[in-house]
């Protein structure tokens, strides 16, 4: 070889140094190609940190403010249901022969005298009877002993009686929330410093508190009253989330019912069966366009249409769920075509081929192995509509509404506007905590949610 | 261009416009008269005109994008499924007039069945792939007769054995080769009387290929088959009869045996020696 090499002119000697020059030329690119890929990937891996970071700050700051607040000072001590102070006849009894409308009435009329009792003076006799157990011996006046305990304690133990009247007379030991100033007290938010003056309690209130604390008998306790009540004014101590937690509830009911499937139909038609041409690319623009609007535009709409065109009622779940329909129809239909896009031809030409029509072919085979993707892209939707808070101002679901809405009709709160309206409640020392509460509450829900559409995802994805 | 069918003897046979009465044996069942399809503005098969004897295989050969397949599909009117696919001439089965519009293409479907180039099972199992067509053509009435109609169409399509014991099996979850005779199953079970085949073996290896072979040889005594093929060696091995397609026409088309060993046009020759393709 080395001989032919000189005797051919040299010509394989030049391809010898020019396979060579073309080795070295591959080499140095190599280098520069591998800088560039280990820089992207630092730069990736980089951004990925930084997004955990950012993720992981949100979530702690979240947590440690919002998470205190699901646990309360509670006062526990024995309350006597004192026949004086309750004084109202028996329950009525039904009589033989008696109408349900007089029966009705009549309980109505107890109820009243019920609630004109002064609980008060039970509950001012609870904390004067917890001093005297832990040998407390403040001075302390009426008004700053109520001051104490959440007024909706009134409603406790006014429910406790309805429930059974035969506990008049009888002593209960009870453990009853502190009012929000006295949890702000105890909670130290508020500087033991700060003058007289400028303490939402008076002195000695706050001195049978400290005292009480010592002793043991007001205490942290689980506050379940969050998932149970109802917003209140009244008694922020005890306003709780249920009403706002049906509202949003009832809102998912009503997107679920109405955009999944109206999406996924429009979604189907669209992609397999309208013919391709002018009118279908302008719908496919528009139906583009509607998922770039801004929320609160739907809030507009909804207003002008359901309230004011078909008379909806203000406030309405029900009204909140058909603009949040408005608002995740487009996400929907857009998600479904992309996946009703991705089924491999093959499939579809394997079930045209055996003789299977159209509408068969669309919902034996090519639906099934959209369902993954149609299902998260669902969940997802009704994921972003519950956090959706602007277009739910605009049709009155920001109105303070103090009941659990019983029908989608009823007038009702929903978590993100509940979350708002904490938010701005003049008591912030208190209402600081349990908007991050409710901040968590709804993330919870948003999270279950999403863990709900992977699951089912991969369950459906397993089965196909 | 106009080939007719011819069955008469071997060796210099050539192809003349009207066959001899003595050849009248295979009777023609499928007739195509002067086929255009155009894919919107262009035209991809130009006025092939061929007669398709029944109960034998017709193999269709030559050089890539000479519209092979979109011939073949113009059969069982699959190219309506194309967007902006356009068919004109005439094709006949049986003498009925498969584009006449009172027609019902899924009925249509059922009697020309279709096997493509990748095995496209169903994402279900294997019993469904088999039960699914005769199901939505009413072929069936009870568990029972599907059961009956599974067994008898795993065996005519050889895969009886192999999968009788996981029926259940989802249908991707077979080989390449078993996936394809699985498509074939399928395609027997709605009762064809023509199977059209668009390059079956070219996903699969020697064996498998030979194997679905062997299926095409047999499946013949009952079937009309249509076959489309890039290998000249697999058109010489199932079929009887051969067409050579270039550039959108037809340009031979008779025994096979006489197109390989005795090609009358010289375009074919030069195919099937190598040299265009
Ligand atoms: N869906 C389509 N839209 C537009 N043109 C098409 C379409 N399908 C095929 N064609 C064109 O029609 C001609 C014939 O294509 P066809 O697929 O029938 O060829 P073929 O003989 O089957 O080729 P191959 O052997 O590669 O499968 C080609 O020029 C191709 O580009
Ligand atoms: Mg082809």
């Amino acid at each position: 070889m080395t001989d032919l090499a000189q005797t051919a002119t040299g010509a394989p000697a030049n391809e010898a140094e020019a396979n060579a020059r073309r080795r070295a030329q591959v080499r140095r690119s190599l280098a520069r190609r591998n800088r560039a890929e280990t820089r992207f990937k630092m730069l990736g891996l980089g951004s990925v940190l930084a997004a955990m970071a950012f993720v992981a700050i949100l979530f702690g700051n979240i947590l440690s403010n919002g998470l205190p607040a699901f646990w309360q000072f509670t006062l526990e001590t024995e309350i006597t249901f004192d026949p004086e102070v309750i004084n109202v006849p028996d329950r009525p009894v039904r009589q033989a022969g008696q109408s349900d409308a007089d029966y009705q009435a009549e309980m109505l009329g107890w109820q009243r005298r019920l609630a004109m009792v002064n609980w008060n003076r039970l509950l001012i006799a609870g904390v004067e009877s917890a001093m005297a157990e832990d040998g407390v011996t403040t001075e302390i006046d009426a008004r700053s002993a109520q001051s104490i305990i959440d007024s909706g304690a009134r409603f406790v133990l006014r429910d406790m009686v309805i429930a059974d009247p035969s506990i008049i007379g009888q002593t209960r030991r009870l453990n009853l929330l502190l009012s929000a100033d006295g949890d702000n007290w105890a909670k130290e938010k508020l500087s033991r410093n700060l003058p007289d003056e400028r303490q939402q309690l008076s002195r000695p209130a706050r001195d049978v508190i400290d005292a009480l604390m010592e002793s043991g008998s007001v205490h942290r306790s689980f506050a379940w009253h969050i998932f149970t009540n109802v917003d209140s004014r009244s008694s922020p101590a005890s306003a709780g989330l249920a009403g706002a937690f049906m509202g949003s509830f009832y809102m998912m009911l009503v997107v679920l019912l109405l955009a999944v499937p109206i999406g996924v139909a429009s979604a189907i038609y669209l992609e397999e069966f309208a013919p391709k041409n002018r009118v279908t690319d302008l719908i496919e623009v528009n139906i583009n366009n509607l998922a770039a609007v801004p929320s609160i535009v739907f809030g507009l709409l909804g207003a002008a249409v359901f309230i004011n065109i078909f008379h909806l009622p203000l406030s309405a779940p029900l009204v909140g769920g058909l603009v949040l329909t408005l608002m995740t129809l487009p996400t929907v239909i857009i998600a479904t075509r992309s996946s009703l896009r991705a089924v491999p031809p093959s499939l579809r030409q394997a079930a045209l081929g055996i003789g299977a029509s159209k509408t068969q072919m669309v919902f034996h085979h090519v639906l099934p192995v959209t369902y993954p993707g149609i299902l998260t892209a669902s969940i997802l939707g009704v994921a972003q509509a519950l956090g959706e808070t602007a277009p739910l101002l605009l049709i009155g679901m920001n109105a303070f509404v103090a009941n659990i809405p019983a029908t989608p009709l009823d007038q009702s709160a929903a978590l993100p506007v509940q979350i708002y309206l904490w938010q701005g409640n003049e008591n912030r020392n208190f209402f600081e905590e349990r908007t991050f509460a409710a901040i968590i509450v709804l993330l919870a829900l948003m999270i279950l949610l999403n863990a709900l559409a992977i699951w089912l995802r991969s369950r459906l994805e397993r089965k196909a | 261009m106009n080939a007719t069918n011819n069955s008469g003897p071997m060796g210099g046979n050539r192809i003349v416009p009207s066959a001899p009465a003595s050849a009248a044996s295979a009777v023609s069942r499928i007739s195509a008269k002067d086929v255009t399809v155009h894919y919107g503005e262009k035209q991809a098969i130009f006025g092939v005109s061929m007669e398709v004897p029944e109960k034998s295989v017709t193999a269709f050969i030559g050089p890539s994008g000479c519209g092979k397949s979109t011939f073949l599909r113009c059969f069982n009117r699959m190219n309506d499924t194309i967007e902006g696919c356009k068919v004109g001439g005439k094709i006949t089965i049986d003498g009925e007039d498969i584009y006449d519009p009172s027609l019902d293409v899924v009925e249509l479907r059922a009697r020309v069945g279709m096997v493509f180039q990748k095995p496209n099972p169903f994402p279900k199992s294997i019993y469904d792939n088999i039960a699914y067509g005769p199901r939505i053509h009413g072929l069936v009435k009870n568990k029972a007769e599907t059961d009956e109609l599974v067994e008898s169409s795993l065996k005519k399509a050889g895969l009886w054995k192999e999968v009788h014991d996981r029926l259940d099996a989802p249908g991707t979850g077979l080989s390449g080769g078993q996936q394809q005779r699985l498509c074939i199953a399928r395609t027997i079970a709605t009762g064809p009387e023509v199977i059209l085949m668009d390059e079956p073996c070219s996903a699969l290896d020697p064996i498998a290929t030979s194997i679905v072979e062997d299926l095409i040889h047999e499946l013949k005594e009952q079937y009309t088959i249509i076959i489309v093929t890039h290998s000249m060696q697999q058109a010489a091995r199932v079929s009887q009869k051969t067409a050579f397609f270039h550039l959108g026409k037809l340009i031979e088309y008779g025994e096979t045996e006489q197109i390989f060993v005795n090609p009358k046009e010289k375009q074919t020759e030069a195919y099937i020696t190598g040299r265009i393709g």
